[in-house]
């Protein structure tokens, strides 16, 4: 009789210490800083000046470029969010509450962009800067389930009891990501269905869809430098007792 | 460019005024959240050295 000899990679466990994450978040950060000046930049130069104009909505589709990646990302990084928190909870690990801590203003910014652009791109296009479509309601609500776990996260003085709640708050509140998702689908909504996939071919031809792949992967490695620069931050706020980041060169340096 | 001059590409074709705000919006929003993450970082770095004087 063999029990089930299952166990999460090294580098796991690894992560989960406050001392590994500090230093690998701080080696990949270069990185990702250099890859999201790149890509935005490449994306949207392109989407502004190079991209042909939609044949429908003329010039005004280009805010497809801003538009599409920060809804993307709002649903992503509530889904990371989510999955950090309850990594969190499993595991007991610190460094994984920090890391859905991170998550909340990004995610947040991210809303707000595509709530904000699409609010810009729904006037030429559809005569209005709001309708209560089902897209767009749910991402709404999107909006106010990270201020929700924003404001979980700032009453609750004590680290790990703040982590814990805004987990299980981010993890119910997931549920509204599948119905942001099908919005389109499920009801009669203005809003077109989805533009891009990682899975089909997309129906634009390469020169529009293009710019768009590039923002998107911006994005993600934008909100990648963020979650690696603030969990950093909180290492630092959490561990300032401890031997390792007394002798640290961030600390000891200058 | 697509565009055949820098006046059409800022005009859009009456398009313009839409499409720059988006693209000012997605700019100034990351950049807030950039300079917000590392004034944090530069604060709590201060902290850690002030809390080390003080038990120096």
């Amino acid at each position: 009789m063999s029990a089930i000899n299952w166990r999460m990679p090294r580098w796991f466990y690894q992560m989960g210490s406050p001392k590994w994450f500090y230093e690998w978040a701080g080696r990949l950060q270069p990185w990702f800083a250099g890859s999201v000046f790149i890509l935005l930049l490449w994306g949207m130069i392109w989407g502004l000046a190079f991209a042909p104009a939609d044949y429908q909505q003329g010039n005004s589709f280009r805010i497809m470029y801003v538009h599409v990646p920060a809804a993307i990302l709002s649903q992503s990084v509530f889904m990371a969010m989510a999955m950090a928190g309850a990594i969190g909870l499993i595991w007991k690990m610190k460094v994984a509450f920090m890391v859905a801590r991170s998550c909340v203003a990004i995610g947040a910014s991210f809303t707000a962009i595509a709530l904000l652009t699409g609010a810009i791109w729904g006037k030429p296009t559809w005569g209005a800067f709001w309708v209560w479509d089902a897209r767009l309601t749910s991402t709404l609500v999107l909006l106010f389930l990270y201020a929700g776990v924003m404001a979980l996260n700032q009453a609750i003085s004590e680290r790990q009891t703040a982590g814990k709640a805004s987990a299980i708050l981010a993890i119910v509140g997931s549920i509204n990501i599948p119905v942001i998702k099908y919005s389109v689908e499920w009801w009669n909504t203005l809003h077109q269905s989805s533009s891009f996939s990682f899975t089909e071919k997309p129906s634009m031809p390469a020169e529009m869809y293009l710019p768009l792949l590039l923002t998107v992967l911006g994005c993600y490695c934008f909100f990648s430098l963020l979650v690696l620069m603030r969990t950093r931050t909180q290492i630092l706020q959490t561990q300032s007792q401890t031997s390792w980041l007394a002798a640290h060169r961030d600390i000891r340096g200058e | 460019m697509y565009f055949d001059s820098f006046q059409d590409l800022w005009q859009m074709a009456g398009h313009g005024v839409y499409v720059w705000s988006c693209y000012a919006l997605f700019v100034a929003l990351l950049g807030i959240n950039l300079w917000h993450g590392m004034s944090q970082r530069r604060r709590a770095i201060k902290q850690v050295k002030a809390l080390l004087r003080r038990n120096m």
